[in-house]
Parts: structure tokens; C-alpha cells; sequence
């Protein structure tokens, strides 16, 4: 289990370390180091704290490859829920409350984006080939989920802009 | 040689004097400067007792003027008299234009990308105006302070774009100033709050000033101020609250939009006169002398000054919804919500913010001073003074950063908010057979397309050799260092001949320029700056001696070879030699680079170790 309290608190001290704000007054060299140290710190935090690319990252670990840019996938029924997902979201702004209705729809994309992360953690688990050919379908289900959410977020902006 | 001086847990490090630095917050209309004086932060007074120092800069034959002096002859002498240098600085002239209008100055046509304007003195830029108001602030402190500054920290607005960030440090450069670093003003206000009340939590910075709006999102834990998200409008501030009253006047009076200047000016600060008296008062009245002579008066209420303000805070509150979502957080988890800014004085602003965030906005800092002392507090701590180390600043990037693609439009590498300081590379390729140079425009901006986005720097990749179309791997690496400065580099990577370049956008003025500039105010300088230079080359080769001695008698036993050890030694003992002996400034730097030089692999190590100890027990195979 990843606990993304000792997380942090692990980066927040590295940083206390490497950061190059300790050291200001230090020669060039030192302020050069620091500051490429300070770049993978932050690089790996990056990376771990968020689920999507943390578990891109294990599975490339693990020797299987992901294109971060264009997620495919075969499952009918996610891709049917998709479009169901998507024209929801097209029709918000027509709704009679369509923040309260926006909100629903987040809300259901959230819940979809933990169960991946779910059963990614069981599949990362297991890391059988099986187990890992399912991890990276999980991925890119999430990196679907992931797009969907940015572009309700992006209404939400619009609607509140003109609220 | 701070990196030596990392100290085991309950280990002293080497004892060293108290270093003297200042915060400066460089402001569009005043400017102060601050220090830590026996652990208690304060804005430093000139000698008439006065601590804000209005961010005017007058030329005339006789030397130049800054200050309230300069401000108060503003109306006399507006040609000469450079007022807001900050809403110039960093722009490009076509920027300029789009001001237009609202800057009385004379502006130059010049080769020179940069708008110069033109005074009785010569033509100046807005780094030099600037490097003026920065030389007036360093020189009261070091007069307050009674030596030499080591460093200072400067505030920049949060929303300040590489460009403007490039030259405020540019201005700092030519008013003889070592930066430690360039600080969000919000993140100072931070600063300023943070230590005073110890609070760990989410804390929200409402800074309103005069022309501009920021808003930032962060998170204090155990002395790490870790910012989350910023944004805001850069042009939206105090000023237009001025301007919708004045609005409001001329509509009630039937006044034309064309009227006459002055009476715009004198109505402008009649609206600024009432919008602070409202803070006091139910009502204000107002009264105008028409162009036709006539009178006009007339009883504005808090009620009419609400609804003509509500529109522009709402724009606000927007920006801070905007800056909760980018940073992930609900409302209800913002402990407080810090004012900053001027404009943070009107009640109905206070009022608005606090109902918004469910909480009373914390005031108890002087808005106006609050960015100042937090950089103090930020330039004690880089100067080395704070032995227990514990704060930290970590920064974001405010703007996205990316390069043009095909189609005039504008493909992200660096998203904003991303934690500074940050590299991120991206590969492209070639779209023709037998390419063999690539041109990369580099911009900042959240817009998809190129021309809504600012341009910060155009290069080509040159002489990697032919190959068909989409073969070539092209890599542009961008990184952002703690001030926020962007550095972006190009290579192609699939072949073994390497063709690289590596650039740092300039707004305009090159660094010959800057080099030119510099060295010219340096001759007007009176002091003796062979002597000075010298001596600071002495108290650094003595500042590295010392460190280096330190770490050698803690852990050269663990980490170096007898061979490598010589090596060490053999290089301090010259640095020592050459500071005692020489005369000559530049054979000391050099001896010092030497030795830092003979240093490298130790200081590495010692990184290394510092890192390895940090980080115990940790794998990444914990998924959740």
C-alpha cells in the first residue's frame, strides 16, 4: 500500500535537503547539482503521487511499455459507457441545473477511476503476464476516464464563467 | 560551500557570522525594503522616518530623482518622470502600444526591442528605471543594516511571465544586487503569516493591488510552504475599482468620454478619494466642475458603490474557484485566507472574499508591508542564517510553457502549476526528406493557438544530417530553475552526430546590453571598486576554506581515498596561498573555482549521502 502521507512527508524532506534555495550562497557547481537533484525529487513525486503515471511507470518496471498519448482498448461495454458518459456531458449545459448535474456526472467518473485504480493494484499484485496484459488495459481505461474528467472540468469552468 | 556543510542529525556545523540580506518588493506604485534585525522582521524607514517609497523615478540634468521627491512633481514634469516602470518591464514595444494611452511618457523609436523612453538624460529602459528605485532601497539598508548586503530576495507578482522575470533580475544585475532568488509575492505574504502563526494547513493568498490580481493556493507543513496552485489577472486591480466609479460620475453627470484629460485625472482621483472613504462612511459626496463650467454634485452610496464594484470581485472569486480546482482542494479544507494588496482595504472586498471561503480573511499584517517582510524573512533564511533550516519554499510554474507545432498551434511541455524547479523534454520530429534544421518557438500561455500565447524566444536546430521524413528524433528539453526562469535546449538524439543548441529567452535586451549598461554605471560609481572587489573575493575564498575544512575533519575519512584526499588538500592549500598573497581579485576567483573544481566528485558524494539518508526504506512497489 502506497501511504501518500509518508509520500509527501518522504519528499518534503528530500527537498529540505537538495532544494536549491539551500544553497543560495554556495558555489555554481554546488547551485548546479542542487538544482538537478532538486528536478528528480520533484520528477519522482511527480510521478508517484498520481495513480495514473505511477502505475504506467510500475509497468514499465515491469518491462511492459505504455504510449503515454493514445490509449486504445476492445472492451465494448467501457467504450459503450463512454459515449453513454460523453453525450451526458454534451447535454449539460442544456439541463434545467446543470452544475448540480455536472456534479452527478464527476462524481460517477470518479467513482469509475477508482475501481481501475483498484484493480490495477491487484493486477500489479499478481504481475503475471495475464495479470500485467489486464494492468495495461487498466491503464488505458484510466487515461479515457482521466480525459473525460479534464473536459467536465473544463464545463464546469465555462459554466461557472457565465454563472 | 553550503553543500559541504550538510550536518549529521545533532552535530553542529562550523559557527558563522550573522550575513546581512533584505526582501524587496518592487511594486507598481511603492516599493519598500525589509530585514530580519535579531530575529524580527520590519520594513526599513528612510530617514525622514518614511518606510514606503513611491515607485517614481525623475531624471533631470542634475541627477536623477526617486521617490515621493519624484512623484510629487509628477504633474510638472511628466516626460521625465517615470511612474509604473513595472507594467513595462519585460514587455516588448508592440505590448506597449496596447497600453497605449494610459503612459504619458515620450516613447523612442529605437533598434532596441525594448521600449526606451526619452528624458532629458537620455533615452531609458524600464530595467534601468527600475535598477534605480532598487538602488535607492539596497542603499537605505545597507545604511540601516550598517554593511554590505550579501544578497535579496525580490518579489515578483505570481502571474509575472519569464520575460518579466528575466528583467527584474536584469534590473537587479544593474543595480549591483546579488539575487538569491526571485519570490511570488503572494508566497512572501505566506511567509510572513505562516511564521507568525505556525499554522500547518491550506492557506489561501488574496493579494489585490493596484493594476493586478493573484490569487495563490497553499499548503504549509512543518515550516515546507508548498504552493498548489496560483492564478489571477493581470489586469485587474484596484484601479479599475477607480475607474467604474468614474464611470458611474460621468454617466450621473452627462459628462463626454472625450473630455478633457485633466478633468479625467482630477475625476479618477475624486472616484479614489470616495472608494476610501466608503471604508469609513455610509455615503460620500462628489463633485465635478463640468467642461462647460457648470457644476455637478452628487451623494454616492455604499449601496451604488457595491454594484458598480460586485461585477469586478465576482472576477476575483472566479480566480480563486479556478485556483481551488487546480490545486485539487474544496473549499472547506482552506484553513485561512491571507489580504494582500492595498485594494484589501475596501470592506466590500473583505466582505465578498470572506463569504466565499466561509472564513474572516486574515488582516492583521499591514497589506501593504506584508510582501516585503515575508521576502525579508526569505532572504535571512538563503543568506544561511537560519542554522535549524527548516523552511522551504516550493514554487510553481504560473503559465504553461510549450513549443509551436504545425498548424500555428501551441503544444504544452511544461502544464502550469507544475512544482519548480522542473525539466521536461519532448520528442518531434522532421516532416520533410533530407531536413537538417528545425526551428523551435518557444511560448507561454494556457491558448491553444500560437498568436494568443507570448512569445518568448525563437531558434534553429541546425546541421544533424539528412535522413526521410519523421526519422529524426528531435529532443527539446525545457527546465524551470527556483526563480522561474526558463532555460530550453534542443538535440537531435538518433544519430551519433550530435547538433545542439541551448538557449535562454530574452525579452529583448541582450546580455551585451545589459553588459554595457552595467559597465557604465559602474564608471559613474565613485568607489573604488578594485579594492572592493578584491575583498569580496577574500571573504569568499575564507567562506570556502572554511566550510571545506569542516567537512573534511567530518567525513573525508568515509568518503575519499588517501589519492583523492591529496588532491583536496593540495588545492586548499594554493586557494589559502593565493587569498593571502595576491592583490588581484581575479587570481583569487579563479583559485577559488579550482578548488571547487578538485571539489566536484566530494561535493557529489556528500549529496549523495545526505540523499541515501534521507530516503531509507522506501520502494516503489507499493501501489496502493
Amino acid at each position: 500500500m502506497l501511504d501518500t502521507g509518508s509520500l509527501s512527508e518522504r519528499y518534503r524532506e528530500l527537498q529540505k535537503v537538495v532544494h536549491p534555495d539551500r544553497f543560495a550562497s554556495a558555489s555554481e557547481q554546488e547551485q548546479r547539482v542542487a538544482l538537478q537533484q532538486s528536478i528528480m525529487v520533484n520528477e519522482a513525486f511527480e510521478v508517484l503521487r498520481d495513480p495514473l503515471k505511477r502505475a504506467i511507470y510500475m509497468l514499465e518496471l515491469k518491462g511492459v511499455k505504455m504510449n503515454q498519448d493514445t490509449a486504445t482498448t476492445s472492451d465494448g461495454v467501457f467504450l459503450m459507457q463512454q459515449m453513454e458518459l460523453r453525450e451526458a456531458l454534451a447535454e449539460v449545459p442544456q439541463q434545467s441545473d446543470p452544475l448540480a448535474k455536472l456534479d452527478e456526472l464527476m462524481t460517477e467518473i470518479s467513482v469509475l477511476i477508482k475501481t481501475q485504480i483498484a484493480q490495477l493494484a491487484i493486477q500489479l499484485e499478481e504481475s503475471t503476464p495475464d495479470q500485467l496484459n489486464a494492468a495495461s488495459e487498466s491503464v488505458s481505461k484510466m487515461q479515457f476516464l482521466n480525459k473525460l474528467h479534464s473536459e467536465a472540468e473544463m464545463v464546469e469552468a465555462d459554466l461557472e464563467e457565465m454563472a | 560551500m553550503a553543500l559541504l556543510q550538510i550536518a549529521e542529525p545533532g552535530e553542529a556545523t562550523a559557527p558563522h557570522q550573522h550575513k546581512l540580506a533584505a526582501g524587496i518588493d518592487l511594486g507598481t506604485t511603492n516599493s519598500l525594503v525589509a530585514s530580519v534585525r535579531s530575529g524580527e522582521a520590519a520594513t526599513l524607514p528612510d530617514e525622514a522616518g518614511m518606510h514606503i517609497l513611491p515607485s517614481v523615478v525623475r531624471y533631470t540634468e542634475s541627477g536623477v530623482v526617486v521617490g515621493a521627491m519624484a512623484s510629487e512633481v509628477a504633474a510638472e514634469d511628466p516626460l521625465n518622470t517615470i511612474a509604473s516602470a513595472k507594467r513595462l518591464i519585460g514587455r516588448a514595444v508592440g505590448d506597449v502600444k496596447m497600453l497605449g494611452e494610459q503612459l504619458p511618457y515620450h516613447f523612442v523609436d529605437s533598434e532596441s526591442a525594448v521600449p526606451r523612453i526619452k528624458t532629458v538624460t537620455g533615452d531609458v529602459s524600464a530595467v534601468e528605471v527600475s535598477a534605480e528605485i532598487l538602488k535607492v532601497l539596497a542603499g537605505r539598508a545597507t545604511r540601516t543594516l550598517g554593511d554590505e548586503l550579501s544578497g535579496v530576495v525580490i518579489t515578483v507578482p505570481a502571474y509575472f511571465d519569464d520575460a518579466q522575470r528575466q528583467a527584474t533580475k536584469d534590473a537587479a544585475k544593474l543595480a549591483g544586487l546579488n539575487v538569491f532568488r526571485l519570490l511570488n509575492e503572494p508566497t512572501a505574504a505566506a511567509v510572513a503569516y505562516g511564521l507568525d502563526h505556525d499554522a500547518d494547513g491550506i492557506h489561501a493568498i488574496y493579494d489585490l493591488g493596484g493594476g493586478t490580481f493573484d490569487i495563490s493556493i497553499l499548503r504549509l507543513n512543518q515550516g515546507v510552504f508548498e504552493v498548489m496552485s496560483t492564478g489571477g489577472d493581470s489586469a485587474l486591480g484596484g484601479d479599475d475599482f477607480d475607474r467604474a466609479v468614474a464611470q458611474w460620475a460621468m454617466d450621473e453627470s452627462g459628462m463626454a468620454v472625450d473630455a478633457d484629460r485633466g478633468v479625467l485625472r482630477s475625476l479618477l482621483g475624486q472616484a479614489r478619494a470616495a472608494k476610501e472613504a466608503l471604508a469609513e462612511n455610509e455615503k460620500v459626496n462628489m463633485q465635478l466642475t463640468l467642461p462647460d463650467g457648470t457644476g455637478w454634485q452628487a451623494e454616492l452610496t455604499r449601496e451604488i458603490f457595491h454594484s458598480l464594484v460586485d461585477p469586478l470581485i465576482r472576477k476575483t472569486v472566479t480566480a480563486c474557484r479556478r485556483a481551488l480546482r487546480d490545486a485539487g482542494v474544496a473549499i472547506e479544507e482552506v484553513k485561512d485566507v491571507v489580504m494582500v494588496g492595498g485594494s484589501t482595504r475596501m470592506l466590500r472586498v473583505r466582505e465578498k472574499v470572506g463569504e466565499f471561503f466561509a472564513t474572516e480573511p486574515l488582516v492583521n499584517i499591514d497589506p501593504d508591508r506584508v510582501v516585503a517582510i515575508g521576502a525579508a524573512i526569505q532572504a535571512d533564511v538563503l543568506a544561511g542564517n537560519k542554522t535549524e533550516g527548516d523552511m522551504l519554499l516550493l514554487d510553481v510554474n504560473p503559465l504553461s510553457l510549450g513549443i509551436e507545432t504545425m498548424g500555428g498551434l501551441v503544444e504544452k511541455i511544461i502544464p502550469r502549476n507544475t512544482t519548480i524547479p522542473v525539466a521536461r523534454a519532448q520528442e518531434f520530429t522532421t516532416y520533410k526528406d533530407g531536413q537538417t534544421a528545425m526551428a523551435v518557438h518557444v511560448l507561454q500561455g494556457e491558448r491553444e493557438l500560437v498568436a494568443d500565447c507570448r512569445s518568448l524566444a525563437r531558434f534553429e536546430l541546425r546541421g544533424f544530417p539528412p535522413m526521410v521524413a519523421g526519422a529524426a528524433r528531435i529532443r527539446v528539453t525545457f527546465s524551470v530553475d527556483a526563480d522561474g526562469l526558463l532555460h530550453v535546449m534542443a538535440e537531435e538524439t538518433s544519430t551519433g552526430k550530435k547538433a545542439s543548441v541551448e538557449v535562454k529567452p530574452s525579452y529583448g535586451l541582450t546580455d551585451n546590453e545589459i553588459a554595457g549598461m552595467l559597465k557604465s554605471s559602474i564608471e559613474h560609481a565613485n568607489e573604488d571598486m578594485v579594492s572592493r572587489l578584491l575583498a569580496e573575493q577574500r571573504v569568499d575564498a575564507s567562506r570556502v576554506i572554511e566550510a571545506l575544512t569542516a567537512a573534511l575533519a567530518a567525513d573525508a575519512e568515509e568518503l575519499l581515498t588517501v589519492d583523492e584526499r591529496a588532491i583536496v588538500d593540495a588545492a586548499l592549500n594554493n586557494l589559502q596561498r593565493v587569498a593571502e598573497q595576491s592583490d588581484d581579485a581575479d587570481s583569487v576567483k579563479a583559485e577559488i573555482a579550482a578548488l571547487e573544481k578538485a571539489c566536484e566528485f566530494y561535493v557529489e558524494r556528500r549529496m549523495n549521502v545526505g540523499i541515501r539518508n534521507a530516503m531509507a526504506g522506501h520502494t516503489v512497489d507499493e501501489f496502493e
